[in-house]
């Protein structure tokens, strides 16, 4: 298991050549990256900031969990932080596995949940002004929204 | 009591500071500490509505209990990954 958050930029085609192995019949990667507009508005760059800490256990316990959920034999959860250019990764997400099925879903399953549940946050830059990102709601049993909290148990 | 509240994304625009020490009543929770915060910014904002809470950075419902010298960080839903929401 390879999990790390940092500036640094992300070796994507290292990462996925040092997480193959003999026994794998299928390597799936999911490389995100930073495209160059949102909804036709122009894309300068992108900042990146975390709650580190948090973030970093948090994808920790995403990687050990894909390991114990699907028949995967490893995983690598990397993401940047900082500012990110155009076309730079921003996350990488490798599984190796006997068979491809479990590969995919797995690689799936970190990327959507780590959108929704790592509190990694992103301002974009545009020519005329900067916004934070809207984030995805958060899943019902982390949300302290009220509405979440007059919910009936 | 006080507590080390920290502040992300939008909220950290909002009350112009990435974090403060906060003296709230003994047995606050949560959502006392979301109350007093939420009272004290003029702006109508979204983010109110969708919020998570850390303390001592583990997520935390509204009824959990702080304790003096607890780390209550305030989490604007996250958009790590590639993209948005609106993105593939």
């Amino acid at each position: 298991m390879r999990v790390e958050l940092g500036t640094a930029i992300i070796p994507s085609a290292q990462v996925l050549d040092e997480m193959k192995n003999a026994s794998d019949g299928a390597v799936c990667v999911f490389d995100g990256i930073v495209r160059d507009n949102t909804r036709g508005r122009l894309t300068l760059f992108l900042d990146y900031e975390a709650y580190e800490e948090m973030a970093l256990s948090q994808m920790r316990g995403l990687a050990a969990e894909a390991l114990t959920k699907f028949p995967i034999r490893d995983v690598a959860l990397l993401h940047r932080l900082g500012r990110l250019e155009v076309g730079e990764t921003s996350v990488l997400i490798v599984v190796a596995s006997a068979h491809r099925g479990a590969a995919f879903d797995a690689c799936r399953w970190l990327i959507d949940t780590l959108k929704k549940t790592v509190p990694i946050w992103k301002k974009e830059h545009f020519a005329d002004g900067a916004v934070w990102a809207a984030g995805e709601p958060f899943p019902n049993e982390i949300a302290a929204a009220r509405e979440a909290r007059e919910t009936p148990k | 009591m006080r507590v080390n509240v920290l502040y992300f994304g939008t909220l950290k625009d909002l009350f112009a500071l990435p974090h403060e020490l906060l003296d709230v009543p003994d047995g606050a929770t949560v959502e006392t500490l979301l109350s007093l915060l939420h009272a004290r910014t003029s702006k109508q904002s979204e983010v109110w509505r969708a919020l998570a809470v850390a303390v001592n950075r583990e997520y935390a419902g509204p009824a959990t209990v702080l304790c003096e010298g607890d780390e209550v960080a305030l989490l604007p839903p996250v958009s790590g990954g590639a993209r948005g929401r609106c993105g593939a």
